[in-house]
């Protein structure tokens, strides 16, 4: 089996060569069933070694294949190759999962675009790369893959890129990326320097590289594009955050963990604070969104803060644990707001929606679930995630503890404003706009927004349940968020199946909380008092107090603090009138010197050539001079 | 008139029966005899001639490297006619690794250029400047003689001179002018720094131009004295790579010419600067060199962030790429005067993979020239929907050149932040954000001229034609190779380089730092550097690599 591993990444590979080749000839559908098929292989040779790795010992379950040698230069020796271990198999097992049910879901969803098949060459593309990313065995192959989905990211924000708002946010994402690829390339340059190698294996053998961590760190603040990734079609955006962005960074620090131990101490919290700082302000910005979207957008990023705050307070197995039951949810929410947006003939808005259960009941049922995992309910499986990571940053710090527990309040706040404003309440889309929604429809005239773009139609809105192409991936998510948290269920020592079977991985950065379990009792259960937040938005949401939300909704939170808007503001002027003041410069000053001196010899020269007057009388003048001159030399030097 | 040139003389190792390297510099002029001999009113002949045999010279550039021998360190397939007997001239050409994939880029890229960008009138003295052009590009890279190489050197400037005046843009006669006076004023110093050398280094016996001889036989000419002669040298280098502040004929001399030119000016000419730094920077003067390496590496690092960033406000599509190499170059010195393993292999493989994107970059942007008559970026607008494929190729080359993995661009990048780190490690940091920049300032163009709904102008943008296809396929084909696979190309490479840093070493109190093998712990390289002298490690002997592409 272990010579197989290659197929895992090849086969999405395949999928991607085939239809940029031979896309257009297939066309609609067959060629997303092609995408579809070689995901799902994909699936089937990762669940093959894992069970491989299963029938194993912990000690054995970690194997390399090396397929050549990429860049063999002197001391370094960077090899193509790949590492199975329980970490990378877990990210591969719900990679592979989650975006097949994407690849399915969008045969759906994309249904009549013009560019159907082009859709499907990227995601296959973006697959192939996130599996580089967690299975390269050195980190010139994880970078590979994290520039592969970097510029994936682009290529699916701006896909529609007829539209300004896509492609200036799939700009940003890649340059955002390549922000983050400097401090990756740095890490690289520091780990070279110190042990010679990039392979995982050698830089757990020698872990002394503390830039390695700080760099990475560096990663966590790029979380502004986000949110302006919404633009993307929306199976996109779940693939993005449920299986992609969101992990790629934390999967990297947990690979480096033995690197972030040896590092100071202030490594570590820094990481835990940034983490929680994170988290608390992605959250109050999701619960001022209008948009479907930008909800779940947010939220992501919060969700992302937990994983770093875990990751800080070395609870690894916990970050992965939410990881992964974040995957499911996450994934399940967009897929659902997606289905919302395809129903409602392109809306976004949720001023727009209301009491949709009725008419897409499969889409309202599934999102339930998918809201009730993320806010935390027992037994759903965020739950269990979250709680296991309240508690290690519990024993780190209780100040991080109360910035978790807050953010657990508003997610369970936002999220239920969300399902309130989405499924409950009055229906806002059976009358033109004007008519039930007003303060929308000026809005939109205010900013001259017609439909397209995430505007629904004006008119009254028929909105319908999506096919089952579409419905079925959900109601396979919605089954996976309610069962996850039995992946690691910390009542037993025997059920923590996930600990036990990431020992090998994390065993040198793993924290041992030594509360006790009243403790740990009495913390899950503080934990379940975040689920105020979820009857605070019943009062305002369902019990429509808009006076209140009005109050709650802060505009400076719909803005996400200005803090993107700031750096817009930034790199639009003075960044800009930087770069352009350079350019002058250099036309101006290092180019006109260059002219200044060709003006200068030219000059110099007119004036010289008038010497040359063309009259021997004057030549013969010179001439005599001449003589005078050198026979006065040889006279000098004759006498001294 | 062959017979001397067949009598090859004084190689170290056995040149072939066949004198390749003679063939490959001398196709071309044979070329351009008979082109121009073609009758004037059967332009489409005098086309198909150029167009054999630039294609002949490149597949006898392709020849060159199946012949060549990747476990050989020195100059290989020598072929030497003396041309003058007092002083020593000779027609001196050899190959290493470091000139090998110069010279096959030579060769492709050329007849690559002839059929991509066809000249609008008088194709016959058009192609027949091209062929003289690649003849002297050629010879260049191979010339193993000093005083072969500065004619070689020299000869370039003139069909570039004319193609540019004859071919080129609106403004063609004013950035010919400056960049033919620009060049040859730093050339005027090293004629002159190629005369005192071989003279100083004669010392009142016979004089010899032979770079082997003279760059073997360090210590003859005093340390002062060789620094001065290595900065004559360096202007006329930096002034053809350029470095900053050297740059501004680039951008005017790329944009108005005609888009074969600027394929060749910046996939070929910017190279005879930067091989130059190598070959009669590094190898003819070590320790000034190194004594040197500061200064040259700050201008590297400067080049990488001000190309970068006076490309992201040009409004003239052609200015962006042309400003877009400034950068590029940049990181070529950087890894040349990093005097690493890692960074002069980067380096010599970015000369190349430059010249395959920024070529194939400015391939692209000729064709919308001649779809559109424009070249500003405000004209342009939403290409991509009426031409989906021709946006796809683009975004390929784009992506090379903004370095991403999996692409050529990236690898020599990478090699060189790795190597220069090594020594010079805040210059390479320095320099990181220049990833950054690339990024912006293509993305940036891209968007405005193919994103977005097109106007009416830009509605019925042609799509990408069979033949415009044709020629940019080999170039898109070798930038998705060199990038997964460049250890072909590596492998022929190290040890030319291995070599030429142990000559720096020897001639020097430079000491490469020492990589750490896998598990090993050492101090910062920094600090190694002053304590062990002695424990250089070199590194890339062929040896080694061949065991390690043995074992399993």
């Amino acid at each position: 089996m272990q010579d197989m591993i290659w197929l895992i990444p090849a086969l999405p590979l395949v999928g991607f060569t085939l239809l940029v080749f031979l896309g257009r000839r297939i066309g609609e559908p067959g060629a997303g069933w092609i995408a579809t098929a070689m995901v799902g292989g994909s699936f089937l040779a990762t669940a093959g070694i894992f069970t491989t790795l299963l029938g194993r010992s912990g000690e054995e379950r970690a194997m390399t294949q090396t397929l050549f040698e990429w860049l063999p230069v002197g001391g370094l020796n960077v090899e193509f190759g790949f590492l199975v271990d329980p970490l990378s198999i877990t990210m591969c097992l719900f990679v592979t999962g989650i975006a097949t049910l994407i690849h399915l879901y969008a045969i759906g969803y994309m249904h009549g675009d013009p560019r159907f098949t082009k859709f499907f060459v990227y995601l296959n593309l973006f697959v192939f790369s996130m599996l580089m990313l967690v299975l390269g065995d050195n980190l010139l192959v994880t970078f590979l893959g994290w520039e592969g989905v970097g510029a994936c990211s682009y290529f699916l924000i701006s896909f529609w890129h007829e539209s300004e708002a896509n492609a200036s946010a799939g700009k940003k994402a890649f340059i955002t990326n390549r922000i983050g690829d400097v401090g990756f390339i740095v890490a690289m340059m520091f780990t070279f320097g110190a042990v010679g190698t990039l392979s995982y294996q050698g830089i757990v053998a020698a872990a002394p590289s503390l830039a390695v961590t700080t760099a990475t760190a560096i990663a966590v603040a790029l979380f502004v594009w986000l949110p302006d990734a919404m633009a993307g079609p929306t199976p996109v955006s779940a693939l993005i955050h449920a299986a992609t962005m969101v992990t790629a960074g934390v999967y990297v620090m947990t690979r480096m963990n033995p690197v972030v131990v040896e590092a100071a101490s202030w490594v570590p919290t820094l990481i835990a604070v940034v983490g929680a700082a994170t988290a608390l302000f992605a959250a109050t910005v999701a619960l001022a969104q209008h948009d479907i979207k930008k909800v779940l957008a947010y939220s992501t990023v919060s969700q992302l803060g937990y994983m770093f705050l875990a990751v800080g307070s070395g609870a690894y197995v916990a970050a992965v644990f939410h990881m992964v039951t974040h995957a499911f949810f996450k994934a399940l929410l967009f897929l659902g707001s997606g289905s919302v947006i395809h129903g409602m003939h392109g809306e976004q808005d949720m001023r727009r929606m209301g009491a949709l259960r009725k008419v897409m009941p499969v889409t309202s049922v599934t999102f339930i679930i998918g809201w009730l995992a993320i806010a935390g309910v027992p037994p759903f499986a965020g739950f269990w995630s979250k709680d296991e990571i309240l508690l290690f940053a519990w024993e780190k710090s209780p100040a991080l503890w109360a910035v978790g527990f807050l953010t657990a309040i508003l997610t369970a706040f936002y999220m239920s404003r969300q399902v309130f404003m989405v499924f409950f309440g009055e229906a806002r889309w059976d009358r033109p706009l004007a008519e039930a929604a007003p303060e929308l429809a000026a809005e939109r005239e205010a900013e001259g927004v017609h439909e397209g773009h995430g505007a629904g139609p004006e008119g009254a809105i028929h909105p319908h349940e999506s096919p089952w192409i579409m419905t079925l991936p959900l109601v396979v998510l919605a089954g996976l968020s309610i069962v996850g948290g039995g992946l690691n269920l910390p009542m037993l020592d025997s059920t923590k199946l996930l600990e036990h079977w990431l020992e090998p991985v994390i065993h040198f950065g793993e924290a041992h909380p030594d509360a006790t379990t009243t403790e740990k009792v009495a913390l899950a259960g503080v934990a379940t008092t975040s689920l105020i937040g979820l009857l605070a938005a019943v009062l305002v949401y369902l019990k429509g107090r808009a006076d209140l939300a009005r109050q709650i909704e802060l505009p400076a939170m719909r803005k996400g603090w200005y803090y993107d808007s700031s750096i817009s503001a930034f790199a639009g002027g003075p960044g800009r009138k930087g770069f352009q003041a350079m350019a002058d410069f250099d036309k101006a000053a290092v180019d006109g010197a260059v002219n200044g001196v060709g003006t200068l010899v030219a000059e110099g020269s007119s004036r010289l050539r008038l010497l040359q007057t063309g009259f021997v009388r004057n030549y013969a003048l010179s001439l005599a001079l001449g003589v005078v001159v050198v026979v006065g030399l040889l006279l000098s030097k004759a006498v001294f | 008139m062959l017979a001397p040139v067949l009598a090859s003389g004084a190689s170290a190792v056995g040149a072939p029966g066949f004198p390749l390297l003679n063939a490959v510099v001398l196709t071309p002029v044979l070329g351009a005899i008979v082109t121009a001999l073609v009758s004037r009113r059967r332009p489409e002949i005098a086309k198909q001639t150029a167009v054999l045999f630039a294609t002949i010279t490149g597949a006898l550039t392709v020849a060159v490297a199946i012949a060549f021998d990747s476990h050989v360190a020195g100059f290989q397939l020598v072929s030497r006619t003396q041309w003058i007997n007092q002083p020593d001239i000779a027609w001196a050409l050899g190959v290493d690794g470091i000139s090998l994939w110069l010279v096959v880029m030579t060769g492709i890229l050329f007849p690559i250029a002839m059929l991509g960008a066809p000249p609008h009138h008088d194709g016959k003295p058009f192609y027949a400047w091209l062929l003289v052009l690649q003849a002297g590009c050629l010879g260049t890279f191979l010339a193993l003689d000093l005083f072969l190489f500065f004619v070689m050197f020299e000869i370039v400037l003139v069909p570039m001179y004319f193609l540019i005046s004859g071919w080129g843009y609106d403004d063609r006669r004013y950035a010919a002018t400056k960049f033919f006076l620009y060049t040859m004023f730093g050339s005027a110093f090293m004629l002159v720094g190629v005369l005192a050398t071989a003279l100083l280094h004669a010392d009142g016996g016979p004089v010899t131009f032979d770079l082997v001889t003279l760059a073997e036989n360090q210590g003859v000419i005093a340390l002062t004295t060789a620094r001065w002669l290595f900065l004559s040298f360096a202007i006329a280098f930096a002034v053809k790579v350029p470095l900053f502040p050297f740059h501004t004929w680039l951008p005017d001399a790329h944009t108005q010419a005609p888009t074969a030119g600027s394929v060749i000016l910046a996939g070929v000419l910017l190279k005879l600067g930067t091989y130059g730094f190598l070959r009669f920077g590094l190898y003819l003067f070590p320790e000034a060199a190194v004594w040197a390496a500061p200064g040259l590496v700050t201008l590297g690092v400067i080049g990488i962030l001000y190309g970068a960033v006076c490309a992201a406000m040009q409004k003239d599509l052609k200015r962006v790429v042309a400003f877009s190499s400034v950068a590029h170059l940049g990181f070529i010195a950087l890894g040349t005067f990093s005097i690493t393993t890692q960074g002069l292999q980067g380096s010599v493989l970015q000369m190349v993979n430059h010249g395959m994107s920024t070529g194939a970059l400015f391939l692209l942007v000729g064709m919308i020239y001649e779809r559109r008559h424009t070249r500003l970026i405000a004209e342009l607008k939403g290409l991509q929907k009426p031409a989906p494929i021709f946006a796809a190729v683009f975004t390929v080359v784009m992506l090379s050149s903004i370095g991403l993995p999996g692409l050529n661009g990236f690898v020599g990048e990478f090699l060189i932040f790795m190597g220069s780190f090594l020594t010079r490690r805040w210059w390479a940091v320095a320099a990181a954000p220049g990833v950054i920049l690339a990024a912006l300032y293509l993305l940036w163009a891209y968007q405005r001229v193919f994103h977005g709904e097109p106007d009416e102008d830009n509605a019925s943008f042609p799509e990408l034609r069979v033949a415009e296809g044709l020629a940019l396929a080999p170039l898109v084909v070798l930038i998705v190779v060199m990038g997964i696979y460049p250890k072909p190309f590596i492998e022929r490479i190290e040890p030319a380089v291995a070599h030429l840093i142990e000559h720096v070493e020897e001639n020097s109190d430079y000491v490469e730092p020492r990589v750490a093998t896998e598990g090993e712990h050492i101090v910062p390289a920094s600090e190694l550097r002053s304590s062990e002298p002695g424990a250089a490690e070199h590194a890339g002997s062929p040896t080694e690599s061949a065991e390690h592409g043995g074992g399993e």
